[in-house]
């Protein structure tokens, strides 16, 4: 199996770089809605629910910090499934809130529905450059010992080979202590 | 010249870089024939070694024909086939003296951060972390290398590039990983880790005479590679590590443990828990210790760990009781590679092994940046890459 869509001058696939920015992105996000879910409440007319904005800010942080990881793709696939969340809670929001805010959760809504599709791209691009499949580790390499015989008639072969004891070899020239220390020398 | 360059996590390129200059009366610069990458250039690739700058040239598996030479190094000439080992070493030092050439005391040129970080010095790296030297490595069409004149190994004629390029680095590593072991011919040797440096210390452990070899490691086409050199295999994701082991040692569990995995063990199991990803998340543990455990509570009482596998900072929850208790002995390091070429290319030369049946694929040096993300992912049951530049 080729991995055409590897580039050939670096290592870091197109999607690999977005699903850093997301990383970073989550990371911003979830932040914002811990130290300041009061204000964010009252910008889309959800007073009273800034225990659970404070809890989204807890799931962004932590898809920030697995989209950040090596093993990015299940925590954008994360990422995904929050955006539904989101979604869903801004359109649950009750309607009777001033113009204004209205607008607000219009945008925001607007915002996370084109956030949720860049993450679905990703999450599916990475999905697909994803390491190993099945046919990967299909290979015996059972005829790769190395040996010019069977196993079992090497066993012992280099066994008289002595590891080199550098401390009694004469030529490497170790200067041994020739005085013995005691506490009133090093005063 | 072109090299591959580490830019950050995952990002390795292929860039157009300043040609190397020969520095030092001793240096010899190479023009490298064939490259290598290993296990601890993953630890790289992941940033999880500290003090990496954007911009190293990485690989520490490398030869070459010299090309230049400075004018103090009496020992090679222009021509010259040689092996490079990973580790930068004087020679004339205390610890090169006693053949600790990877902790040798006067090639790491960045030794004052890395004593203010490991409290000590160690030696000079081709390719690594900052810590140790900050060296360009040879990942590289032409590779600088200090102390040339006592550091390099010659290449015999009559052999391929493929058959020698591993006296550099993984062949002695598990060479010295298995005579740390100080294996006894009633030994069981368990190997954990079938990487290239695993498969090296089963075919050592095996040359030097342990009774028994058992590898374990999660993917079938490296336990078929190991089962090749007569290892007994264990699949940690279809069998239980433990029960297999001592079922394999009549209860009392294999004399000599090697750790060829390292700091990025996989797995959740007793030894690996959600315990240890909360901790990593939160910064307070770095490396992951199941295999380390596992070793721990498994060798027979008496036993020698031989860690050959690479860590770069804190793990937790290290079973201190049951090592010190079972009064069992624990080995590590950076290999000393030119203190085992000697005898290596002995074995080579004399066909006890030729190190090359692990080479899985070979590509150009330009691919380098791709064939990182193949040996990352084990794709296309990729063991063991050779680039050429
Ligand atoms: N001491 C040295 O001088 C030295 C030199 C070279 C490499 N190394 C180190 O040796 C290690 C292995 O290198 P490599 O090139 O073989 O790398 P590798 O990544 O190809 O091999 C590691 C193997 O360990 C297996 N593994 C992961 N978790 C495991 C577990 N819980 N139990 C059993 N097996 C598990 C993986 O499936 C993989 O096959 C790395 O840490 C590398 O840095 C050390
Ligand atoms: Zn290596
Ligand atoms: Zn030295």
């Amino acid at each position: 199996m080729e991995p055409s869509y590897l580039p050939t001058t670096g290592s870091m696939t197109p999607a690999l770089r977005a699903a850093r920015l997301l990383g970073w992105f989550s990371l911003g996000l979830g932040a914002a809605e811990l130290i300041a879910p009061g204000r964010i409440a009252r910008a889309l007319g959800m007073e009273g629910r800034e225990t659970l904005l404070r809890a989204y800010g807890a799931r962004e942080v932590l898809a920030g910090v697995g989209a950040l990881s090596m093993e990015p793709t299940p925590h954008i696939w994360g990422r995904v499934a929050g955006d539904a969340v989101d979604l869903a809670t801004l359109y649950l929001v009750p309607r009777d809130a001033d113009n204004e805010q209205q607008g607000n959760v219009r945008t925001a809504t607007a915002v996370v529905a084109g956030i949720a599709v860049v993450d679905l791209l990703v999450a599916a691009a990475l999905t697909q450059e994803r390491g190993r499949t099945k046919a990967d580790g299909s290979a015996d390499y059972s005829d790769r010992s190395g040996f010019p015989k069977a196993p079992a008639l090497m066993r012992g072969a280099a066994a008289g080979a002595p590891p080199p004891d550098f401390r009694n070899d004469p030529s490497r020239n170790i200067e041994h202590a020739d005085e013995v220390r005691t506490a009133s020398d090093v005063q | 010249m072109k090299a591959l360059v580490w830019h950050g996590k995952q990002d390795i390129r292929y860039d157009t870089v300043p040609d190397p200059e020969i520095e030092h009366g001793r240096d010899a610069i190479i023009k490298v024939t064939a490259c290598a990458i290993c296990g601890s250039d993953l630890h790289l690739f992941h940033n999880v070694i500290p003090a990496m700058k954007p911009g190293d040239i990485v690989g520490h598996e490398t030869m070459g024909e010299v090309v230049e030479v400075g004018a103090d190094n009496k020992k090679l000439k222009v021509g010259d086939r040689i092996v490079v080992p990973f580790n930068i070493f004087c020679g004339d030092c205390w610890q090169c003296k006693r053949g600790n050439y990877s902790l040798c005391e006067e090639s790491n040129r960045n030794a004052a951060l890395q004593e203010k970080a490991f409290g000590h010095r160690t030696g000079g790296l081709f390719g690594y972390t900052q810590l140790t030297g900050g060296y360009p490595g040879g990942q590289a069409e032409y590779l600088r290398v200090p102390f040339a004149d006592t550091s390099h190994i010659r290449a015999p004629s009559g052999f391929t590039d493929e058959q020698l390029l591993f006296l550099s680095d993984i062949l002695p590593t598990g060479w010295q990983a298995a005579v740390q072991c100080d294996i006894q011919p009633d030994d069981t040797v368990a190997n954990w880790g079938c990487g290239p440096v695993g498969q090296m210390a089963i075919r050592s452990a095996i040359l030097l005479g342990a009774r028994q070899v058992i590898a374990i490691d999660y993917l079938p086409e490296r336990l078929s590679m190991a089962a090749a050199a007569g290892a007994i295999t264990i699949n940690f994701q279809e069998e239980s590590v433990l029960d297999r082991l001592n079922e394999l040692t009549d209860g009392k569990g294999p004399e000599k443990c090697i750790d060829s995995v390292g700091m990025e063990a996989h797995g959740f199991n007793a030894f690996g828990t959600f315990y240890d990803r909360a901790k990593q998340m939160s910064l307070g543990e770095s490396d992951r210790p199941n295999v380390l455990r596992e070793m721990v509570y498994v060798c027979r009482p008496g036993g020698i760990l031989s860690v050959d596998g690479v860590y770069g900072g804190l793990i937790d929850k290290f079973p201190m009781g049951i090592f010190m208790n079972k009064g069992l002995t624990m080995k590590t390091g950076q290999t000393h590679v030119k203190r085992w070429t000697d005898d290596l290319l002995r074995i080579i030369e004399d066909g006890l092994l030729d190190p090359s049946f692990v080479i899985t694929h070979e590509a150009p040096l330009a691919e380098g940046p791709k064939m990182y993300r193949v040996f990352e992912k084990k794709q296309d049951n990729c063991i063991k890459v050779v680039l050429k530049p």
